[in-house]
């Protein structure tokens, strides 16, 4: 204890310290070091990788170098959408790479693009109504409920119960239930209706944020002070304070009371 | 060995501790530390990857002779072209646009939404991607969007929270555009459909972010980025606007002395096209997987500085290249998720960081690179951290603060990406804390731009993340999607009005990559690196080894 008393704070030996516990997440992990294994099968191939990887960093450790199949690596983008099937099972299982665990006998293939259509529209022209849905993309009808999109979807969404939702012209469920979606495209490729669930959900969510609930209106008096000129004077003579100035009034902010 | 016992997610040992933040917590809630004072931030940003010693060097040639910069990007600022000269063919374009935008993420997509607004044909404007469009930080922005929009806020407070947090060190007419736009930002984003959270009447539902003094953070859940994303995707896909993905830009084109061009190079076939543009607006972006300091990052697979590298050979000015943003709250533990963010409205909504004897050490709302500081003093100098299975060391983020204070099943309901991230590994964060240290977050400085985006060179713009100087020294949490869409659609704005005037161009060439070929050269550096890297480099060391090169 007396040591750690008297030892000067080195922050650059601290830096040096980081680095070196951070090494296996940014270099890459070292075979040595690795004690549990398995084997993955990549498009049939197999390799052994270490077992608490994902399968995007168990396929970079394989060697594989990504241009499709990876984005944001961390579970957002919907780049990385994989379908993998467990050794001795029949069930086809969805994940993205990047957030799904490997496991030993897992054969897998990225789907990293799925040819989707998308429809055009100017939003300030639609009606706020399922016709609108409908219009855009009439195969919204041809559900039949089969939930296969639910299974189907990386986030465990319940994407079926949402295009039942859309069908009946329910938005606010149909808005919740898919406001979680990255548009991987695994629903869209795996329904037997070719319905689109991701685009036709993304036009139902604009609808309804534009319409659901008014434009607040302090935003609304806000652009309407700015119009007429309020801030200029203020702005004008806080952009030509010096730093203390600036100093001076930054740390004597009254803060807003919680 | 013996094999390692799991409860609730956390290994046996790492699992005992946390009953010390349970029995702490109600205690915690009633009394929270104090904010630091100047002195007291002084201090502690001494630990600061910024500021420790080491990790920086001078940057010996180019505009910005002389200023210093993190090793890794002077790396790159020293790095060799990918092409030469004479394996491109120029005179023969394969676009001719009016306007070429790099980068699609939320700067790049409002940039080509306003520029066509503007009255620029659909087709004459080009959005150039390097991965997908969309594969940007932008849609991984968890927390928020600040605008100054509530009757108790200013325009003037929004301006001095954003140039404290930057330690003073903003430019000033550039913070000012972006203050000046926060509340128009938000009605356009209202009126193309994004759902923010309200309440019931329609007023925004807005929450503390950290450095703020008022109250001015628009989220949607945590997923704010995708959403603001998604919806203005949406709508640059319906306008039908030009777009390649998979095809970055490897260097700029320019006549001699405007920027009129770029060369882009398609990731799968290795063929190039070249694209002639009466004006270019650089969108790509930060240098996250430049991993500063050997730090991890939150940030998405192609941020790796390019913009930055094609801009300064091609003569534009930098600032602020001294300093980058770590999160105080990427995840420590497990080990597959090191690094990724931990949104700070976690913070702004109740969790405090706390160490292993359940003490709370910082006021959890500091700017970030204070907060991120006392939780690096907090581990690795007063040594009350936890050191996890991997290695790393970390502190406790007091999730289950938030339901204190916001009631049972707040967390599933404001926080549903976190939420899932941590259920894939068995921890549930509405019941038991977190493991949290700092993360490489966020490139502050970039290529210097007035207040419209305008570069130093004649026919360039940036926007968003590759630029420097409205964020100074460092970034307050909900400026950088406000700044992708203020300075995307105030450069498409003056982009399309700097088209209408007819300049005339001259012939596209690569000579400013001669002449700073030249320069390297002349400053004896050798050429053992090649730039723009494109992508990071994480193929295991044992493939690599043995990889053979052979043309099939």
């Amino acid at each position: 204890m007396k040591e750690t008393k008297s030892k000067k704070l080195d922050p650059e030996k601290v830096m040096e310290r980081i680095a070196e516990a951070s090494r296996p997440t940014v270099a890459g992990v070292e075979e040595k070091d690795v004690r549990h294994w398995v084997t993955i099968y990549v498009m049939g191939r197999g390799y052994s990788v270490p077992a608490d990887l994902t399968i995007l960093t168990a396929m970079e450790y394989a060697g594989y170098k990504f241009i499709r199949g990876c984005g944001c690596r961390q579970g957002f983008c919907g780049a990385c959408s994989t379908v993998y099937r467990r050794h001795g099972e029949y069930k086809l299982q969805t994940g993205m790479a990047c957030q799904t665990r490997v496991e030993d006998g897992m054969y897998l293939v990225q789907i990293p693009f799925s040819p989707a259509e998308k429809a055009s529209y100017d939003i300030s022209k639609e009606a706020y109504k399922v016709n609108t849905l409908l219009k855009h993309y009439p195969e919204l009808a041809r559900c039949v409920a089969c939930n296969t999109c639910t299974k189907a979807c990386t986030q465990d969404l319940q994407v079926m119960d949402y295009i039942q939702a859309a069908i009946r012209g329910d938005f606010e469920t149909c808005v919740n239930e898919s406001f979680d979606c990255i548009q991987c495209g695994m629903c869209a490729l795996r329904c037997p209706a070719e319905i689109v669930q991701y685009n036709m959900a993304q036009l139902a969510r604009r609808l309804y944020g534009r319409n659901d609930r008014p434009e607040p209106k302090h935003l609304t008096d806000r652009l309407k002070e700015i119009e007429q000129g309020k801030f200029v004077k203020p702005l004008d003579e806080i952009t030509k304070k010096s730093k203390e100035e600036l100093e001076k009034l930054y740390y004597s902010r009254e803060k807003e009371s919680d | 060995m013996a094999e390692v016992k799991y409860i609730e997610g956390y290994p046996e040992e790492i699992f005992q501790l946390i009953p010390k933040v349970h029995e702490t917590r109600s205690w915690r809630a009633e009394n929270i530390p104090a904010a630091m004072t100047k002195e007291e931030r002084q201090e502690v940003l001494k630990i600061h990857p910024d500021w420790a010693p080491g990790g920086k060097r001078k940057i010996v040639v180019g505009p910005n002779q002389g200023d210093i910069a993190p090793r890794e990007v002077v790396d790159l600022l020293e790095a060799y072209p990918l092409i030469e000269k004479q394996e491109v063919d120029l005179s023969i374009p394969d676009y001719q646009v009016d306007i070429m935008v790099l980068g699609g993420g939320l700067a790049g997509t409002a940039a080509c939404i306003w520029a066509h607004e503007m009255g620029i044909d659909k087709d004459k404007i080009l959005l150039v991607n390097k991965l997908r469009h969309g594969d940007a930080n932008s849609i991984m922005a968890e927390g928020g969007t600040q605008a100054a929009d509530r009757k108790v806020d200013s325009l003037e407070r929004h301006y001095l929270d954003t140039i404290g947090g930057g330690h003073f060190t903003n430019k000033p007419d550039v913070l000012r555009a972006l203050v000046e736009d926060g509340p128009f930002i938000m009605h356009w984003l209202h009126e193309l459909g994004v759902i923010f959270d309200k309440e019931e009447n329609g007023d925004f539902v807005e929450k503390w972010g950290g450095g703020t003094s008022i109250k001015r953070m628009h989220s949607c859940r945590d997923y704010t980025g995708l959403e603001e994303f998604r919806v203005i995707r949406d709508e640059f896909i319906s306008r039908k606007i030009g777009c390649i993905e998979h095809f970055p830009a490897v260097e700029l084109l320019t006549d001699g002395d405007k920027v009129t061009g770029a060369v882009l190079y398609n990731l799968e076939t290795g063929e190039y096209k070249v694209v002639a543009a009466k004006a270019t607006i650089l969108a790509t972006g930060g240098f996250g997987r430049l991993h500063i300091r050997g730090f991890p990052t939150t940030n998405h697979y192609g941020a790796t500085g390019d913009g930055v590298v094609l801009a300064y050979r091609a003569g534009a000015k930098l600032r602020d290249t001294d300093t980058v943003q770590y999160h105080p709250t990427g995840a420590a533990y497990p080990v597959q998720i090191i690094g990724y963010l931990l949104t700070e409205k976690l913070r702004t909504s109740g969790a405090q960081p706390v160490n292993i004897d359940g003490e709370a050490f910082v006021f959890a709302m500091e700017p970030r690179d204070v907060e991120a500081a006392a939780i690096i003093r907090e581990c690795y100098v007063r040594n009350k951290g936890i050191t996890t299975p991997s290695g790393l060391r970390g502190v406790w983020l007091d999730t289950p603060m938030i339901e204190l204070k916001n009631g049972k099943g707040y967390i599933e309901k404001a926080f549903p990406g976190m939420d899932r991230m941590f259920r894939r590994y068995d921890i549930d964060m509405a019941k038991n804390p977190v493991l949290i240290f700092p993360t490489l977050h966020y490139q502050n400085g970039g290529v210097e731009t007035d207040p419209v985006g305008r570069t130093t060179l004649e026919g360039l713009w940036v926007a968003g993340e590759v630029s420097g100087g409205v964020h100074g020294k460092n970034r307050l949490m909900g400026n950088s999607t406000l700044d992708c869409m203020v300075f995307g659609r105030r450069t498409g704005i003056s982009a399309a009005e700097y088209i209408k005037k007819g300049k005339k161009q001259g012939k596209l060439t690569l000579e400013h990559v001669s002449n700073y070929v030249k320069m390297l050269k002349e400053a004896k550096i050798k050429p053992k690196r090649r730039s723009p890297i494109l992508l990071p480099e994480y193929r295991g060391k044992k493939s690599l080894a043995r990889a053979l090169h052979v043309e099939v």
